[in-house]
């Protein structure tokens, strides 16, 4: 029982309390480049999510079966970078192959995913957070959740600004920052909730 | 020279050769720092041990793990027993905060210093200065069983870093926990005599017991602040 | 283009963070204080020049078709030595930098410029090429930080100027980053007049 309450609260921490681009600045790159629209916005935060998932499954098993086996934890930079790399080109290919129409929509997003720091940035993180492979995997999915959630609300926000009357040299990327940062701060009223949980919880 | 074509084995040549180099560039890189980190970890450890007695002069005891917690019996070159050193653990504002923390055999506190933490720069963070003896939240000196060791906040007798409640509460339920767990629970004998006298005598009993009380009373306190109060930044 | 230019075209005209507005996630992650920036902008000039006159050096050796993956794994070695050494003999900034270090593998600049200009100038013109984005880099994380550590707490460099009494915390924390990073860059448009 206590496992499930700390995996709900894991969840709910990696979604809202320290969101992924807005607390932690991971995956900043896709969150301003790829946010004009809500539809490519959206359809990067599932790409991002997939592939977290999918990279966090593969860098524990490395993790505790090679690297900790055989004593190389000083390998693990760039072991996890590479096993990222050909993971998105494994998961591309095979996208390609067996599901055409997913790829049309997620495709163009793949190549940009793999110098997406959030997705080496959790791979570390779970390793470092002592978790196992079930939480690992919860979190990373959560975080993915949370970054395909700060996507659809930023680009929201920033469809709405293409109509408002911008001063010129706030115009493009210094007033999506702005927007961004007034994002954050919303996100900081989730600070401290886990605090609280947890004690809701007994844990 | 020519730029080598993309032919299959060119390519598994090239890759192979430069993950090899790579691979022997970090092995021997390794071999010359790793012995460098641990022992600066070590030095560390010995110097937070130091700091946290307030004294050079001290043997330190291999260390004994009592549930969650690492202890150091320390006694002074004389071979007198001068109190435990404990790294204790508690989840602060933004991840694990790690504290060692310096008892004397009557279980007052000699030192503290915050070992890792991922708290807020400059709010947070700051627990490394503040609940030190020229800190404005003090807690030098006294005592997890006999002073009422929460936040001002909370009833308190310690004043709670300025915006950082969370943290400050974290801090001060570290130290606590070290307190009942490790030299309050006896686990550890050494040191034993003092303190059994400070808890089978009543007074000292109930002192202790009306403390522990407090203590579960203001987490439930903390439970409805977190939740409820709007000027708790953290 | 003589290396003096290259020296400078990456400190203004095509500095990273007010102009390519890349390696973004350092740039907001690392910088709640100027030193932290400026550790954080001189560990990844290390690597950026390191980076550059490997692959300069190395470019004719490599097929076009494995480019990218043997790029990443000088990167990626480069920094992992770049972290053993911090580790070993700076410990405090490890500390301060923490998941940020592992992170300048993925930091677009780093490839960007492997892929822009080392793979197609000789070794001596990237290396300047690295000296020069990455000052440029290094400058815009000491002024970010600079902004934020004295809006937040009162103090530059650790030197307290007003004390954090009247400090602005929001600027130290998560949103703070965003807000100062785009009013330097409207900063940084009008005094380079693009706008």
């Amino acid at each position: 029982m206590d496992y499930v309450l700390n995996l709900i609260l894991i969840i709910i921490v990696a979604i809202f309390v320290n969101n992924v681009v807005l607390a932690q600045f991971l995956g900043i790159c896709p969150f301003l480049g790829v946010s004009k629209k809500v539809d490519t916005a959206s359809g990067m935060g599932m790409a991002v999510t997939a592939v977290l998932v999918v990279a966090t499954i593969v860098t524990y098993l490395i993790q505790v079966y090679v690297l900790n086996a055989f004593g190389l934890e000083y390998l693990q930079t760039i072991a996890f970078i590479l096993v990222i790399a050909a993971l998105v080109q494994m998961i591309e290919i095979i996208l390609k192959k067996t599901m055409p129409a997913l790829y049309q929509a997620l495709g163009v997003f793949l190549p940009l995913i793999t110098t997406n720091c959030c997705i080496l940035g959790v791979a570390i993180l779970v390793i470092q957070k002592d978790y196992d492979l079930l939480e690992g995997v919860v979190y990373a999915l959560s975080t993915g959740i949370g970054f395909l959630l700060a996507m659809v609300l930023f680009a929201g926000l920033r469809e709405q600004l293409d109509l408002a009357d911008v001063p010129k040299a706030f115009r493009g990327v210094p007033i999506a920052l702005v927007t961004a940062g007034l994002l954050a701060m919303a996100f900081m009223g989730f600070s401290g909730v886990d605090g609280g949980l947890k004690i809701l919880f007994g844990l | 020279m020519k730029k080598l074509k993309s032919s299959l084995t060119n390519m598994l040549v090239v890759l192979t050769v430069i993950t090899i180099v790579a691979a022997g560039v970090l092995a021997s890189v390794n071999a010359v720092t790793a012995p460098q980190i641990e022992k600066i970890n070590a030095e560390n450890l010995a110097a937070g041990i130091k700091a946290v007695m307030g004294s050079d002069d001290i043997t330190v005891s291999e260390p004994v793990h009592v549930g969650d917690y690492t202890v150091y019996d320390i006694s002074d070159n004389q071979g007198n027993q001068l109190g435990k050193a404990v790294v204790t653990t508690e989840n602060g504002f933004g991840g694990p905060l790690k504290v060692l923390v310096g008892f004397n055999t009557n279980g007052d506190i000699l030192g503290y210093t915050v070992l890792e933490h991922q708290e807020t720069p400059g709010l947070g963070a700051k627990a490394g200065e503040w609940f030190q003896k020229d800190g404005k939240g003090n807690i030098i000196g006294m005592n997890p069983g006999k002073n009422n060791f929460t936040v001002s906040k909370d009833g308190g007798e310690v004043d709670a870093i300025t915006a950082s409640t969370i943290t400050s509460r974290a801090f001060l339920r570290a130290i606590h926990n070290a307190y009942t767990k490790v030299i309050a629970g006896g686990d550890v004998v050494s040191g034993a005599t003092q303190q059994a006298s400070a808890v089978d005598g009543e007074s000292g009993a109930t002192q202790q017991a009306s403390a522990v009380d407090g203590e579960s009373g203001a987490t439930q306190q903390a439970s409805a602040a977190d939740m409820g109060t709007p000027e708790v930044i953290e | 283009m003589n290396n003096f230019k290259v020296l400078v075209n990456g400190i203004i005209k095509e500095n990273p963070t007010f102009v390519l507005l890349l390696g973004m996630c350092p740039t907001l992650g690392t910088t709640s204080s100027a030193i932290n920036g400026m550790s954080m902008g001189l560990a990844t000039m290390c690597v950026l020049i390191l980076s550059n006159l490997i692959i300069a050096s190395i470019k004719k050796l490599i097929p076009d078709a494995v480019r990218i993956p043997s790029y990443i794994v000088v990167i990626a070695s480069l920094v992992t030595v770049l972290q053993m050494v911090i580790k070993a003999y700076a410990p405090d900034i490890d500390k301060s930098l923490g998941l940020f270090i592992p992170l300048i593998v993925v930091n677009c600049i780093i490839l960007g410029r492997a892929e822009a200009f080392a793979a197609k100038n000789g070794p001596v013109a990237s290396i300047f090429d690295g000296i020069g984005i990455g000052l440029g880099f290094t400058i815009a994380l000491t002024c970010l930080g600079a902004v934020r550590e004295l809006l937040g707490t009162g103090a530059i460099f650790g030197v307290t100027l007003w004390g954090e009494n009247y400090g602005m915390l929001m600027f130290v924390l998560a949103p703070g980053a965003f807000l100062a990073l785009g009013y330097l860059i409207v900063l940084f448009n009008k005094i380079t007049k693009k706008a």
